[in-house]
């Protein structure tokens, strides 16, 4: 482990609040060290703010070990910053250089308005999700869990698709504003298995309807979601959900 | 303050079915006129408000996120225990049931653990059956591992992302009652106060953390799932939002808490690396498998691990503990590597690490095998410290990781305030003076999936109510005292920034305190101290901590501050209830209480009780409350790792 400090120019997407009209603002950070996660140093930032008076930059952020989905934003146009599959929590500062500038605005799109700054309102992706990602099971009653075998490549297949943390970079990176490899994460999940066949076409039917209300776009196969999605999901899945569509729309 | 656990009549493995059939129900067309308020969406309460809205209640569900899917749970590695057998190695509910009171030292309810054992199968159905992506052997069937030390293999998985997937199960049945309209969601609010009317837990305040608005809602009932208070610490491996302001107005109410010192400080977490750190990483402890811990014998010593050479390394937990050597428990290994580096033979820049070494499993076992355990992890640990651990030893420290402590409950999971309920980790009930490893998941989801709704049922049906809404007096007022807090806090920033200090700085100092003083070991002298130096720190965040903004806007100082002002009051009780248990027990080392060995020493004879303290008002001393723990199914036995 290596420690150096390093100096950046900051340029910040600040607007007060959902009305407000946001512009970008320059702060200087001297003396960052590249051991820092970016938010740590976004942080080191926060507190100097603070001690000249000035408001802080809300940002979004909670585990910070890139699991809860929180946290993200757009680093020199590049959703979750430089580092593939990597959140913006989990991003360290030595993957920056001396005298760097970076740009950094909220992840945006017509389906997320901005809150705050850098926070952003992503309760879209829940509602696809209460559309119909889901088996609608229970408490209580359920089989035993070994009853339905499932082959363990299935389930590891599943579990690619399940592992999606719902940060949204793929919106925000999309220049439709899609919310396609979302959407198609959790369909293939639960079409994938056994215990999703009940329901498979009135799921699929239904969250892609969601998702087209809520105001995202389309997929016309650029990938730039599957590039930064920070848990490697693959654009098969957008292809599996677009089988499924069909599939629930003529059979 | 009284403390009934009303556990059941009857021979320990009948106990819960009697329970439920001896409970009060509510019929199913009854339910609808019940209302039932749930704070926090992790395992215990995505489980609890789904189930009780498919059981027909109406269920007002908060989380301070910006959606239910994002709680701490998500972040568990290692998976989830259940007493299945599946492997036929001879577990069963009632080893399962040994396992979890001995690994809690014996400081829990016999009662309520062996209910855990029960209804842990129940949990696994029920999540595959939703659709949870667990490991299966190539036959198809669920896979299992051995975790934490068992000797059985019962711990289900997905991949390293156990708690994710789980809780990732608990949200979309909590999404699917959310569509029925049976649960209302109230994402980014904070709870900020309880509302008791005629001593019974009726309502909330909240604050919208977007507009700042302070709301309030009432209920029926109120279930507490807001998770355990390790931020107390200021460093610790929970999310920056975790915290015990839910926990800590419910005690100024009334609640008791139990077991406040109880916090489990986890051995492997990758090292602090400067003042800037804002929280530590776990990483599993599998790790422990294959890796060699070891320090430098000479103090002070700064060259590269690879100079150092073999007779100089000490490899201190073989040699003290050759039975178990480097699997001692957590708290054991957490505990000497404390010790080593207080010697001045902690590595890195900080001083403060211990090597875990993997040459040996490597020259043994070969790169790939190495990798196919632990490739995930040493890519972890690669990302944050840029060192990879096939090259050189990992830097391994402990970290505040999880509280056993939470609100005191009976068997209801009811606190002493009638109609408040908790839940998941915000209560005491299971785990006694130490967690065992893949039990949290199984804890916060058998409260939530399968136990509150009979306690709901039970509660509602024998319960007589008025008719409350939030029009009722108690609400305005409840609503005045929290924005006379707000304002209170606020006050301070009118004459600007100079000569203040930030809530981190201050949130830093707490946690230095409780980390010297009231860590994994402890003793009289340094628990007084902190306890004479803890009113200093209140007066400095309530004189001279500065708050930029207001507090009618989406202000994260704000919030951090009362977050804080709670931590620093509960931070009393935490110091008292160490101070007050003179004995060593589960994961602390009271450095007066050892054997000659100097092993942790339990005292049985004088502390085999839960401390349950409650709340005197501002100017009274907390006072300490006893529930004796009977054991009449097991007998405690020392644990002896040499």
């Amino acid at each position: 482990m290596s420690t150096t400090s390093i100096n950046l120019s900051l340029e910040i997407w600040r607007q007060k609040d959902s009305k407000a009209k946001g512009d970008f603002e320059t702060y200087k950070l001297t003396n960052i060290s590249t051991d820092m996660s970016f938010l740590e140093m976004l942080d080191v930032l926060n507190e100097q703010l603070t001690r000249e008076g000035s408001d802080p930059v809300a940002f979004d952020h909670d585990c910070r070990e890139g699991i809860c989905g929180m946290c993200g934003a757009v680093i020199n146009g590049i959703a979750h910053g430089p580092e593939p599959e990597t959140t913006l929590c989990q991003l360290h500062m030595r993957h920056f250089n001396e005298g760097d500038t970076l740009v950094i605005e909220p992840f945006r799109s017509r389906a997320f308005p901005i809150h705050k700054d850098l926070v952003t309102d992503r309760s879209a992706l829940d509602r696809i999700i209460q559309a119909g990602g889901y088996v609608s099971v229970n408490t209580g009653g359920t089989p035993d869990g070994n009853s339905t075998p499932i082959p363990s490549a299935t389930a590891e297949l599943s579990m690619d698709a399940a592992s999606c943390i719902g940060c949204g970079a793929c919106v925000a990176s999309c220049p439709n504003g899609a919310a396609m490899l979302f959407t198609g994460a959790k369909i293939s999940q639960l079409s994938l298995l056994p215990q999703g066949q009940p329901e498979r076409k009135e799921r699929a039917m239904a969250m892609v309807t969601a998702m087209d209300k809520e105001g995202f776009g389309n997929c016309t196969n650029e990938r730039e979601c599957e590039a930064v999605c920070p848990k490697g999901i693959s654009i098969r899945n957008i292809a599996r959900m677009n089988r499924e569509f069909v599939k629930a729309s003529f059979f | 303050m009284e403390l009934k656990s009303n556990v059941p009549e009857g021979p320990l493995a009948e106990k819960w079915d009697n329970h439920r059939f001896t409970s009060k129900l509510v019929n199913p067309a009854n339910r609808r006129k019940h209302s039932i308020i749930v704070i926090g969406t992790g395992l215990a309460g995505a489980s609890a408000s789904a189930t009780l809205a498919e059981q027909g209640y109406e269920v007002k569900t908060f989380c301070i996120q910006d959606s239910p899917r994002r709680a701490h749970s998500i972040a568990a590695q290692g998976g989830i225990n259940a007493a299945k057998n599946y492997q036929n190695d001879g577990d069963s509910i009632q080893r399962l049931f040994y396992d979890t009171i001995k690994g809690g030292d014996f400081r829990s309810r016999e009662a309520n653990v062996y209910r855990l054992a029960q209804v842990s199968n129940n949990i696994i159905d029920q999540c595959v059956a939703q659709g949870v992506p667990f490991a299966r052997e190539y036959g198809g069937t669920l896979a299992n591992r051995s975790f934490g030390g068992a000797q059985v293999s019962r711990t289900f998985y997905a991949r390293g992302q156990t708690g994710q997937q789980l809780l990732l199960g608990a949200y979309s049945a909590l999404s699917r009652q959310i569509k029925t309209g049976k649960v209302t969601m109230h994402t980014r609010k904070e709870m900020m106060e309880l509302v008791l009317v005629d001593g019974k837990a009726r309502g909330i305040v909240t604050r919208d953390i977007i507009t700042g608005k302070l709301e309030t809602y009432s209920a029926d009932a109120v279930i507490l799932a807001t998770g355990g208070y390790g931020n107390a610490y200021f460093l610790s491996t929970n999310a920056m939002a975790s915290n015990v302001t839910a926990a800590w107005r419910a005690h100024k109410k009334g609640a008791g808490f139990a077991n406040p010192c109880f916090v489990q400080i986890h051995p492997t977490c990758i090292p602090v690396h400067g003042s800037f750190q804002s929280k530590l990483t776990l990483m599993s402890e599998s790790l422990r498998n294959d890796g060699r811990v070891w320090v430098p014998t000479k103090p002070g010593d700064t060259r590269r691990p690879g100079s150092i050479p073999e007779d100089e390394r000490d490899y201190y937990l073989e040699s003290k503990y050759p039975g178990f050597g480097n699997l001692v428990p957590r708290d054991v290994a957490s505990r000497n590597a404390k010790e080593q580096c207080d010697e001045g033979k902690g590595v890195g820049t900080t001083n403060l690490a211990v090597y875990l070494d993997f040459a040996e499993a490597i020259s043994r076992d070969g790169e790939a095998t190495i990798l196919r355990k632990y490739g995930n992890l040493f890519q972890m640990y690669e990302k944050i410290t840029d060192s990879n651990p096939l090259r050189e030893p990992m830097m391994i420290y402990p970290a505040v990781h999880y509280t056993m402590g939470g609100l005191w409950v009976d068997y209801n999971l009811m606190t002493t305030i009638p109609g408040l309920f908790a839940i998941g980790e915000c209560n005491f009930s299971d785990h006694g003076a130490n967690r065992l490893g893949a039990s949290a998941l199984m804890q916060g989801l058998a409260d939530g999936y399968f136990i509150i709704g009979t306690s709901i049922a039970s509660y509602l049906g024998s319960t007589k109510q008025d008719a409350v809404d939030s029009d009722h007096p108690q609400f305005s007022d409840a609503k005045k005292q929290v924005q006379g807090r707000i304002d209170k806090l606020l006050d301070c920033n009118e004459s600007g920034p100079d000569g203040k200090l930030t809530v981190d700085e201050i949130h830093k100092e707490l946690g230095l305190l409780l980390w010297d003083h009231c860590g994994m070991a402890r003793n009289k002298e340094g628990l007084e101290k902190a306890l004479t130096e803890l009113p200093a720190i209140q007066e400095k965040f309530w004189n001279n901590v500065y708050i930029p903004g207001t507090g009618e806007e989406l202000n994260q100082s704000l919030e951090r501050a009362g977050r804080l002002a709670d931590f620093l009051e509960f931070a009393e009780i935490m110091i008292l209830d160490a101070l007050n248990r003179e004995e060593s027990c589960g994961c602390h080392l009271r450095e007066e209480s050892q054997t000659e060995d100097n092993e942790a020493k339990r005292d049985d004879a004088g502390y085999s009780h839960v401390a349950v303290w409650e709340y005197q008002g501002d100017r009274g001393a907390p006072k300490l409350h006893k529930e004796q723990l009977l054991f009449e199914n097991v007998t405690p036995s020392q644990r002896s790792y040499k």
